[in-house]
């Protein structure tokens, strides 16, 4: 088995346009950042894909990553907790213009939902958002005298995350707290693509330090030395 | 009538985020809201360690590193960069909210536009405008052992910000559990606002004109003390 993949552009190239794609990160941390200017390239180069919705805990920073996604007009709606940021122009600008859409979900729920689109859960109660505006038009049941939300899973397309070392399987490890929705999001798409710092022959993972295991991967491309969206930002660099 | 908000005595957001340091336990598993929550970190009693969560998977960071020291995958839920602790730990998204919802934490402390003596409590967003963004805040009131809020007592035009209910969208239903503010410690039970310290400096009546439900005591009221900070 190999599941190397040799470029950002290969990896992402069958990502067609309406997509659902789930994105990796929170903030720039863990934020598979080749891989969306990948897609970016394909867009500017062949005009798709176009109308996707992404998912993520944020929704851009700045003029790169899904920012600059944003920007270029590809994004038909956002599905994340938290479409803030230092500088969230990108998103602000086109929602206040109702262009795209956004679906806003508590950041742990939003967690849940895609880790249940994994596991083949439709839907599962949580208190989170419980009378409130979140949780509107809602199933609501009670259990043990406390009242829960029904929230259903979700699921994507294709996946783009960030991991650290990945071998020809497609095991993966990550970085710190660029961990966060990367595994989750893995496990949630129908197509998985993670961009690794280093490839690495089966066997050089030890399988006790495995976090994503590799049947929810299929594609592994190497990007040695992976920008960081927060140096990017503060670099003043837009990605166009 | 104007109300006297008793400006010139009130605690500054330090000595309120010290107060609120003091009762948290050694040992104590704490989630600090992103902000002024933060601050309650740097008043731990020497003696006392508790270990932080953040919602973006790490368990028991410290403070920020030296500037040009700092890794970006090694951040808060503030997305400001942290540093590690011994015995500190990585996990996912799903397992980090486990924690919070799972009844794993002891305290979370959050800010607050406003709080009802019910204990609901509205601090994410004050009308319909601009962009919605609510983060973790709905899913952090609920689960952990203790839900605390630390604010003003006012809001800077003087309002109220202890309410009978809350007008703001609401954040979660009857999940706070104590309120330290800039001038007294109230505690919820019952759907009730119980008053258990305050300012010497001021009367009962004082603090009642300047809170939007009945205050009650079930016991004597302490003196609410704190350094100068």
């Amino acid at each position: 088995m190999d599941k190397t993949v040799g470029s950002t552009a290969d990896a992402v190239s069958a990502i067609p346009d309406g997509a659902t794609v789930m994105i990796g990160g929170f903030g720039g941390s863990g934020a598979p950042i080749e891989l969306i200017h990948a897609l970016i390239d394909q867009y500017q180069a062949t005009g798709g894909p176009k109308n996707l919705t992404v998912i993520n805990n944020n929704a851009g920073n700045g003029r790169i990553g899904i920012a600059a996604m944003i920007d270029a007009g590809m994004v038909r709606k956002m599905i994340c907790s938290f479409p803030r940021s230092s500088d969230p122009r990108a998103f602000t600008d086109r929602y206040l213009a109702g262009e795209i859409e956004l679906e806003l979900v508590p950041q742990g729920t939003l967690a849940e939902r895609i880790r249940a689109g994994g596991a083949g859960i439709p839907a599962f109660y949580t208190p989170t958002a419980y009378g409130t505006e979140l949780a509107e038009g809602k199933v609501i049941a009670e259990f043990d005298g406390r009242h829960y939300v029904q929230e259903r899973w979700l699921k994507a397309d294709f996946a783009i995350v960030k991991a650290q070392l990945g071998d020809t399987y497609g095991n993966l490890t990550y970085n710190k707290a660029g961990r966060n929705f990367n595994p989750l999001m893995c496990m949630a798409a129908a197509v998985t693509i993670a961009q690794v710092s280093r490839i690495v022959p089966a066997g050089d993972i030890d399988p006790e330090h495995v976090i994503t295991p590799g049947i929810f991967v299929n594609g592994v491309v190497e990007v040695a030395h992976p920008q960081q969206e927060e140096e990017l930002i503060r670099a003043g660099v837009a990605y166009a | 009538m104007t109300l006297d908000t008793r400006e010139d005595i009130k605690l500054s957001n330090a000595q309120i985020a010290w107060r609120a340091a003091q009762d948290i336990e050694d040992d104590a598993y704490v989630n600090l809201g992103i902000g002024f929550p933060e601050m309650v970190a740097r008043f731990q009693p020497p003696g006392r360690q508790a270990i932080f969560h953040t919602e973006n998977g790490i368990l028991n960071f410290g403070e920020a590193p030296p500037a040009g020291e700092e890794d970006w995958d090694l951040i808060n839920a503030g997305k400001k960069a942290v540093t590690l602790k011994p015995g500190a730990a990585f996990f996912h998204h799903a397992d980090s909210f486990a924690m919070v919802r799972g009844g794993h934490l002891d305290v979370a402390i959050l800010g607050a536009y406003q709080v009802a003596q019910n204990g609901d409590l509205a601090n994410w967003r004050v009308g319909s405008k601009g962009v919605p963004a609510v983060g973790g805040a709905m899913d952090l009131v609920h689960g952990a052992k203790q839900v605390f809020v630390i604010t003003e007592h006012v809001t800077k035009d003087g309002k109220p910000k202890l309410v009978d209910t809350c007008t703001f969208p609401l954040t979660g239903v009857g999940c706070i559990t104590r309120v330290y503010t800039s001038h007294a410690v109230i505690d919820i039970k019952g759907g009730r606002f119980v008053v258990r310290e305050k300012l010497a400096a001021m009367t009962m009546d004082e603090l009642q004109a300047m809170t939007g439900a009945p205050l009650h005591t079930d016991g004597p009221v302490a003196e609410l003390t704190v350094p100068t900070l």
